[in-house]
């Protein structure tokens, strides 16, 4: 019974996702059709922390505010959504009566459900609603595979997973996780608009999210906090492989591209502290480190072994 | 001579610059890929076999480059190698650099203080330098910053953790490989399969495989054996993942040389630790029972015989060998089902994956007796030279399915076989790779070092005065057009109070730039923060 209202609540989750969405997608596509403002009439800036400082009022165009209200619409169904998702990932625990972390469904929900938690922070807290449209994109994704295709009943535990390792590996993968998706969000964002400011033009869109160098900025403290926790996370698996297998590190697919992950991330870090690798090359390996860690779970889960069935034919 | 000399320097500056350093470490990871998509022959030589079967016309060729032992080639150890002489070569000079910054004070105040970022100058009046530079002092050493005082100037640092956690964490990484290097020496792994009621001495004859580092030698192995006294295993029964494996217990005792024997629990995650060797558990599987007599009516085989699963229900197949039977040897190809169910056109499968009805099924073999030759023989398969198949008498061959207890007659008086019962055994591993507590404690300080660097804002502020009571006054403060000089007649000292980010990436400057400008008495009137973000 509380299995199901488990499933209903990530159902509903996904399809608040869904909607909060397109709310946002509304909401840049209005934001798009307002002719860039007046100058004198720009004052959104005002008031943003330090943390994400507004482009300078010339730049900004007037609030129109059914682009306004569209933002808000989202960004309250985003919270209604996250209300629900993390109701149903502590179902989902008390069901199962052990922390919610056994399979591919109940990872990608925990994991996306500190995203979520995070991202409203930021936008709450930090004023960084502009977020919103890729990341109800990536939950909306994320909650509608998992519901669907990754979806298993509650059951116990494989006894593999019976250790306190578990449940700090995977605490510390999901953070992390969620930590490097967003992070890989906004360096896509400082990809575009950055490349828009190179051209001049900020337009719609574009005009309403901060500076390329504020986006680098935020990219690069998310990647920062994951980078440390991503390494510990590797650490603790090697401590469990210990335990469970006998072996610290056996070179197997999941360890293999954890540590392809950690070395593209490490990249990440120092491409950023090398002259010529700043900025836009430091943005395009922090995204193949976010698609070399969806391959790792998502690929390395599901692909490779199908590679191994192949070639054992 | 010369030229070598500058060739060797040229490879080392090359080698050691973080370019090079990032570049190797980007291949490592690119060649680490083929190993994970690949089947590898430490871990799965029967998948290298069926791939290079299926693929003759490039298999050959990815074999040559040595794609089935990614991690044990010559070219993937020359990549790890040359960033680990890459990584020292960084952190020699380095660590220098850094103990000679640690022990100096910080480097002097730039003589224009109004090119720098968060800039902010005022005139003061009805004070002296003195107070103004004790005052902005005070403020910075309670910021805990290290702070160089000269006349008219004050220049502060802080953040030196960063670069503290940097070097540790670099020197963590060096550790972390000579551990890795260290275990790989010196490390040994090994797998036997213990049939309960059975035991395993820790010697090497009696491992079924067994693999070592190049440093390893057999007295490195532990003395002691462990008995298996029986085996639990629990499996789902509910309608989710039924048969999913739930909980495995094995009961052991443990006998070491000049210790009384002592009964312990070995479990998936919980091995056993025996002096540096640890005992796992890795699988499990059953062992039919059974009897075999010879056409003479005497016993030629009895005991377990271990079947290796080969699905998830644990049907399992075996075979059971009477060399000595007479007048002819018998041989057995057999299939055990621990819950047999009629599979339709397949005929018998297993249902799941306990014992709860279990059968076996059998074929037979006999043939004339054979000569000892004291090769090494598989004993999970059947060499069929020198064999023929018994045939019942509707002319097909003999093909037997028994319950526990019931047993069948062989055609032509050839002898008997029963089934007695079932045993279940375990596989275990001992394993032993010295140096594993080196990379882990190395890799958690290294974690520490690493949220140390990137945590930690190196930052530098500085305050010059300017103006009667400011010896050697260089007038800087007066000298920007930035700078709010109202009149040269005043009696006031100028004051001009900057900061500089030794790191991009981070944010606050310019509160600290102001938080000192206002304990040197500056009203808070910030260069507007365009100033930093121009930067
Ligand atoms: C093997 C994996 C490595 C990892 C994970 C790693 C990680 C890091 C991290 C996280 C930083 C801090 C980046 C920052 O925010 O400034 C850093 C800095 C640095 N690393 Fe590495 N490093 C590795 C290998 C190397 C190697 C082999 C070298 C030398 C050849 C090297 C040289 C440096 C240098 C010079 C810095 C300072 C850059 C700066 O802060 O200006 N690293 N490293």
């Amino acid at each position: 019974m509380i299995a199901y209202y488990s499933n209903l609540a990530m159902v509903t989750s996904a399809v608040l996702y869904l909607l909060a969405m397109t709310l946002h997608a509304a909401e840049w596509a209005s934001a798009r059709t307002a002719a860039v403002a007046e100058p004198e009439l720009a004052v959104v800036g005002a008031g943003a922390p330090s943390e994400a400082p507004a482009p300078p009022a010339s730049q900004r165009p007037t609030p129109n505010p059914r682009t306004e209200a569209l933002g808000r619409t989202g960004l309250a169904i985003t919270m209604i959504a996250a209300a629900t998702h993390v109701t149903g990932v502590v179902l989902r625990g008390v069901a199962a009566e052990r922390a919610p972390w056994g399979n591919m469904y109940e990872f990608i929900t925990t994991s996306l459900a500190i995203a979520v938690i995070v991202y409203l922070v930021l936008a709450l807290k930090f004023g960084m609603r502009w977020l919103g449209l890729p990341v109800t994109l990536l939950l909306t994704i994320g909650q509608g595979l998992a519901v669907t295709v990754f979806y298993v009943a509650v059951s116990d535990l494989m006894p593999a997973l019976h250790s306190v390792w578990f449940v700090i590996h995977i605490i510390a993968a999901a953070t992390s996780g969620a930590a490097f998706n967003i992070g890989a969000i906004a360096a896509i964002l400082y990809l575009i608009r950055s490349r828009a400011e190179e051209r001049g033009g900020l337009r719609g869109y574009l005009s309403r999210i901060p500076s390329a160098e504020t986006l680098d900025r935020v990219s690069y403290r998310f990647h920062a906090f994951a980078f440390p926790l991503w390494t510990f996370t590797i650490a603790a698996g090697a401590i469990w492989a210990q335990y469970a297998w006998g072996r610290f590190w056996g070179w197997d697919p999941k360890e293999t591209w954890s540590l392809v992950t950690w070395i593209i991330y490490a990249v990440y870090l120092h491409a950023r502290a090398t002259a010529g690798w700043k900025g836009r090359r430091a943005a395009i390996v922090a995204v193949v480190g976010v698609i070399s860690f969806w391959f790792n779970f998502i690929g390395v889960n599901l692909l490779v072994s199908g590679l191994h069935s192949y070639a054992g034919i | 001579m010369k030229p070598l000399v500058s060739w060797l320097r040229f490879i080392w500056t090359t080698l050691t610059s973080m370019r090079t350093a990032l570049i190797l470490l980007l291949i490592l990871g690119i060649a680490a890929m083929p190993g994970s998509l690949l089947p590898q022959r430490p871990t799965n030589p029967v998948g290298v076999a069926d791939y290079l079967r299926a693929h003759p016309d490039y298999g050959p060729w990815l074999d040559r480059l040595d794609l089935f032992d990614v991690f044990g080639s010559a070219w993937f150890a020359a990549i790890y190698l040359l960033l680990f002489i890459s990584l020292i070569g960084c952190i020699l000079p380095r660590t220098a650099g850094y103990l000679r910054e640690v022990r100096a004070l910080p480097s002097p105040a730039p003589g224009r203080l109004s090119r720098l970022p968060g800039h902010t100058a005022a005139v003061l009046e009805g004070t002296d330098a003195a107070t103004v530079l004790d005052a902005a002092e005070a403020h910075l050493r309670s910021q805990r910053y290290r702070v160089r005082r000269e006349d008219d100037s004050i220049s502060a640092e802080r953040g030196y953790l960063r670069e503290t956690g940097n070097l540790v964490f670099h020197i963590c990484l060096v550790a972390m490989l000579i551990g890795l290097a260290w275990g790989s020496l010196f490390q040994f792994k090994g797998t036997a399969i213990v049939v309960e009621g059975q035991a395993f001495s820790n010697t090497l004859t009696q491992y079924d495989d067994f693999g070592a580092g190049a440093a390893f030698s057999a007295s490195h192995l532990e003395p002691f054996t462990v008995r298996l006294d029986s085996f639990d295993v629990r499996f789902e029964t509910g309608p989710v993942q039924t048969g999913a494996a739930r909980d495995f217990n094995a009961h052991v005792s443990v006998s070491r040389p000049g210790e009384s024997e002592t009964t312990g629990s070995l479990q998936v995650n919980a091995p056993l630790q025996l002096g540096g060797d640890q005992v796992s558990l890795l699988g499990h599987g059953y062992a039919p029972v059974v009897t075999v007599k010879d056409g003479n009516g005497e016993v030629a085989f009895s005991g377990p015989v271990v079947f290796l699963p080969q699905d998830s229900n644990f049907r399992s197949d075996g075979v059971i060998k009477a060399p000595d039977a007479r007048p002819e040897r018998l041989a057995f190809q057999g299939v055990f089902l621990p819950t047999a169910v009629s599979g339709g056109a397949s005929g018998m499968v297993s249902a799941f994956p306990d014992a709860l009805s279990p059968e076996l099924l059998l074929n037979a073999w006999s043939g004339p007796p054979k000569q000892e030759t004291g090769a090494p023989e598989n004993v999970y398969a059947l060499d069929k030279t020198g064999l023929t198949q018994l045939m019942s008498e509707d002319g097909n061959p003999v093909s037997v399915a028994l319950t526990p207890g019931t047993g069948y007659k062989l055609p032509a008086g050839l002898g008997s076989i029963t089934f007695d019962g079932w045993k279940r055994w375990v596989k275990l591993q001992v394993s032993n790779t010295p140096g594993g507590w080196l990379v882990l404690g190395s890799v958690m300080l290294a974690v520490l070092g690493m949220a140390f660097s990137l945590t930690v804002k190196p930052r530098r502020l500085f305050v010059r005065v300017s103006g009667p009571g400011a010896a050697g006054a260089r007038g800087d403060a007066g000298s920007s057009p930035a700078d709010s000089t109202p009149d040269d007649s005043g009696v006031g000292i100028a004051v001009s109070v900057a900061g500089l980010d030794r790191v991009d990436g981070r944010g606050g400057l310019a509160e600290a730039v102001a938080a000192l400008a206002s304990a040197c008495g500056i009203g808070a009137t910030l260069t507007p923060t365009e100033d930093e973000e121009k930067r």
